[in-house]
């Protein structure tokens, strides 16, 4: 598995501290306008698109909008909420959350 | 080889550039080379409008299917620029074949289309994804400047740059502009007039453990700087320009080094992100001045809701096949009707064999061309509309999970639709799908959706095998028979598109990823442009094709070997006489019998074996072969072997049709035989100007072709089944 991070060491592998133990959130999992900040990206190769759109480790997004039919989703991207980006649920599903 | 196919994609791009050329001898005055690039939705376009206007030429990247806009702009009175403006990217590392064009041009400085300097466009409402663009260019080593469009967008969203700050910071001269309302065209222009150093600011330097391989390939291949010689460490196997010897050269080095370019991309651009925010942090303040929600959002809810969101798309696309249908039909008339007045004043005052070559020939040739403008500029205001505001962005973004199983994009459903009127237009329309296969399949399977033209052939033969009998109460049966037919085109349409989808292998990733753009007002001035640039390249790339052929159809329906035509007409005239016939009668004879001792005929008595088992015979086969120029000719071709006339009305046609008797003297078009040759028109392609279309779309012959072998056989072998099963 191929990681993306700003900080190290990798958080992703720190214990959690949420109380689930679950598989970690990503951003297929947020609810309708809940807030999330990237942890890490899991596919390289979509990672470099994903880098490029700004989606870089340690930057928060919002689930802004579902397509009627639930795919693809809109993100609102950056902490000043610099753009919206759209994305299919099997690309979100490779931006993991903190 | 590939050294050699550059310099011939060379020498045509140089041929191109060479009216600029003699422009600049009446205009004294450097001619620089500018390139446009930036983001998607940042302005580029608008900005490429407001420099060149209609001094704008489309022409092909070498190789791929990319259109290569150029134009020329007065900068001042002594100097002009030729603009190159460049597909819209978010990043100099290429994610699909289309963007390659960029990296091609920027990579090869010895080439004679290097730019002189870049302008990059950048949306100030949202700098920070724009910039990052910006400093891969400017680390580049070209000479830059930075057009901050949007200026009024990011002041109401509260967003403050501090414009000398930043242009201190970039170390590149800055333009704060507003593209769509012309705001900074004339700062700009003076800035683009004057001779500009490279970039002063690095914003990215390549870790030290890369500089020794960095180095070798930058002295190896004379580059300019180390970015330069990074980026050909990372690209080497996607740059046209290079040797196969030189690959192999990189690629060693690379393995030397144990380069591993995904993850320096990605180092890359987070290092360039964080460079970035440092210096926005010093440039730009925010103030949230509004704390409604965008107005964007609340329209999205609903534009893009579940029932309204689609209810308002299909409302929008009703409109749009209205108007493809129905408005194109009165300026379609017209132009028909002007090419029938010439041709009428042309025969009526001249005579000769090349008299009828200009008139039946080429200036029909011409108002076939000619006949398509309605549709095309009506479809296509359309689309730069929905592009313009925006909302194609959310059509996508409803259609995608729909049409994604079929292989096709949420954008697929403009073309297809568009189709059910004329696949011409349709077929330009899947310019708007980004990625390369998507466009390829909706491309490929457009003309199966049944168009327009095929109309008249559905109803003369529905009508002669159908009984006109309610069903149901409210529904006719011939009614569903064609609406039947309509289906048909459409599963075949959605079912192929789901075979090429397994089959068609790509190297190429897709991704959906991308920007959701806001709500805009259109431009109208871009929306003018689009339609005459779309015209444009339909008339002089489609419209040589389709010219061609029907000279070509032409010649091969009015000649014949020999003196064969001659005695046709003179055996025609005589038995003619013989019965008593009217004259009238007699000339429809002679028509009738002209065709069949022409080429034509011939061709069609030589393919009768092969369609006898779908129940045709030669005088079917001479109709298929005349439909080529366009389905609807298949009632007049008819109706000319039936010796009918040509101006005989559906009617006449019908009863001629069914008086046709076979060998044993029973009635020649039975229900198997009517049905065969109606799944055959479903299916088949015959049409040189979706031919054209497709020609020009893809630019090459190979999928015009395959689209034709797979249509046609596709229709051979239902019409088979029909007939074999009905008989």
């Amino acid at each position: 598995m191929f990681e993306v991070n700003l900080n190290n060491p990798p958080v992703s592998k720190r214990q959690p501290q949420t109380p689930t133990p679950a598989a970690p959130r990503s951003v297929k999992d947020l609810q309708l306008g809940e807030s999330g900040t990237i942890c890490c990206l899991k596919d390289p190769e979509m990672a470099l698109k994903l880098l490029e759109m700004g989606c870089i480790p340690g930057t928060q997004v919002r689930l802004n909008s579902r397509a009627p039919l639930g795919c693809p989703i809109t993100l609102v991207v950056g902490d000043m909420a610099d753009y919206t980006l759209s994305l299919r649920v099997s690309e979100a599903a490779t931006i993991l959350l903190k | 080889m590939v050294g050699g196919q550059l310099l011939s994609g060379r020498a045509g791009v140089g041929v191109a550039g060479a009216s600029p050329d003699v422009n600049a001898l009446r205009h004294p005055g450097p001619l620089t080379r500018i390139a446009l690039v930036g983001n998607p939705n940042s302005g580029k376009s608008s900005l490429f409008n407001q420099l060149t206007g209609l001094n704008q030429k489309v022409g092909n990247f070498p190789g791929v299917t990319v259109d290569r806009k150029t134009g020329t702009s007065q900068l001042t009175s002594q100097h002009r620029a030729e603009i190159i403006d460049l597909p819209g990217t978010y990043s100099l590392y290429p994610k699909s074949l289309d963007e390659k064009v960029i990296t091609d041009l920027f990579y090869d400085q010895t080439s004679a289309q290097y730019p002189d300097f870049v302008v990059v466009t950048a949306d100030a409402s949202n700098l920070r994804r724009n910039l990052l663009l910006f400093t891969q260019l400017a680390d580049m080593g070209l000479p830059t400047v930075l057009a901050l469009n949007m200026m009024d967008v990011a002041e109401q969203h509260g967003v403050r740059i501090d414009v000398a700050a930043l242009q201190e910071e970039l170390g590149v001269p800055i333009i704060p502009m507003n593209a769509r309302k012309g705001v900074g065209i004339a700062a700009l222009k003076i800035v683009m007039a004057q001779t500009l150093g490279a970039p002063k600011a690095h914003f990215y330097e390549p870790e030290e453990e890369l500089l020794p391989m960095i180095r070798q390939i930058r002295y190896y291949f004379n580059l300019h700087n180390d970015y330069l010689a990074l980026h050909y460490a990372h690209q080497y196997r996607h740059i046209s320009f290079l040797t196969a010897d030189d690959r192999a050269y990189i690629q060693e080095l690379t393995e030397q080094y144990g380069f591993e370019p995904t993850a320096r991309q990605a180092q890359e651009t987070i290092d360039r992100y964080q460079r970035i925010n440092e210096i926005l942090l010093n440039c730009v303040s925010v103030t949230r001045t509004e704390q409604n929600e965008p107005y964007s959002n609340r329209l999205d809810r609903v534009l893009t809701h579940k029932v309204w969101g689609y209810l308002i798309f299909f409302g929008v696309l009703f409109l749009m096949f209205q108007a493809v249908f129905a408005w194109a039909s009165y300026p379609m008339e017209l132009i028909d009707q002007g090419v029938a007045w010439i041709n009428g004043f042309i025969q009526s005052n001249f005579d000769g064999p090349l008299i009828n070559l200009l008139t039946e020939g080429v200036l029909a040739g011409l108002g076939g061309v000619l006949i398509f403008i309605p549709q095309i500029a009506l479809l296509f205001a359309f689309i730069a509309v929905l592009e313009e505001t925006g909302y194609m962005a959310r059509v996508t973004f409803m259609m995608d999970r729909i049409m994604r199983r079929f292989g096709l994009n949420g954008k697929s459903i403009v073309p297809l639709i568009s189709g059910v009127a004329c696949a011409v237009p349709a077929i330009m329309s899947a310019r708007t799908i980004e990625n390369r296969k998507d466009r390829l399949i909706t491309i490929f399977v457009t003309p199966l959706m049944s168009c327009s033209a095929r109309i008249p052939v559905y109803t003369v033969l529905i009508g002669l095998v159908v009984p006109d009998e309610p069903v149901l109460g409210i529904f006719n049966l011939r009614g569903i028979a064609l609406m039947g037919l309509y289906l048909l085109g459409f599963f075949a349409a959605i079912l192929s598109a789901w075979a090429m989808k397994l089959l068609l292998k790509t190297t190429e990733r897709s991704y959906f990823i991308m920007e959701f753009p806001v709500y805009r007002w259109p431009r109208w001035k871009n929306v003018g442009i689009t339609i005459v640039e779309k015209v444009k390249a339909f008339v002089f790339q489609a419209g040589k094709v389709i010219l061609a052929i029907s000279i070509l159809l032409w010649v091969l329906a009015s000649y014949g070997p020999g003196d064969a035509l001659e005695q046709a007409e003179r055996r025609a005239t005589t038995e003619g006489r013989a019965q008593g016939l009217s004259t009238a009668e007699i000339e429809s004879r002679v028509a009738s019998e002209k065709l069949e001792s022409s080429y034509a005929g011939i061709f069609g008595h030589f393919i009768e074996p092969g369609i006898r088992p779908l129940g045709f015979d030669w005088k079917v086969g001479i109709s298929l072969i005349t439909s080529f120029a366009a389905r609807e000719v298949f009632v007049g071709t008819m109706s000319t072997i039936y010796s009918v006339g040509q101006d005989a009305d559906q009617q006449t046609v019908q009863q001629k049709l069914a008086a046709e008797k076979d060998e044993n003297g029973q009635p020649f078009f039975t229900p198997a035989r009517a049905f065969s040759l109606l799944v055959f028109y479903v299916f088949a392609m015959q049409c040189m100007s979706t031919l054209a279309a497709t020609y020009r779309e893809t630019k090459g012959w190979k999928w015009p072709i395959l689209q034709m072998l797979y249509m046609t056989g596709l229709a051979y072998v239902s019409s088979l089944v029909v007939y074999q099963l009905l008989k």
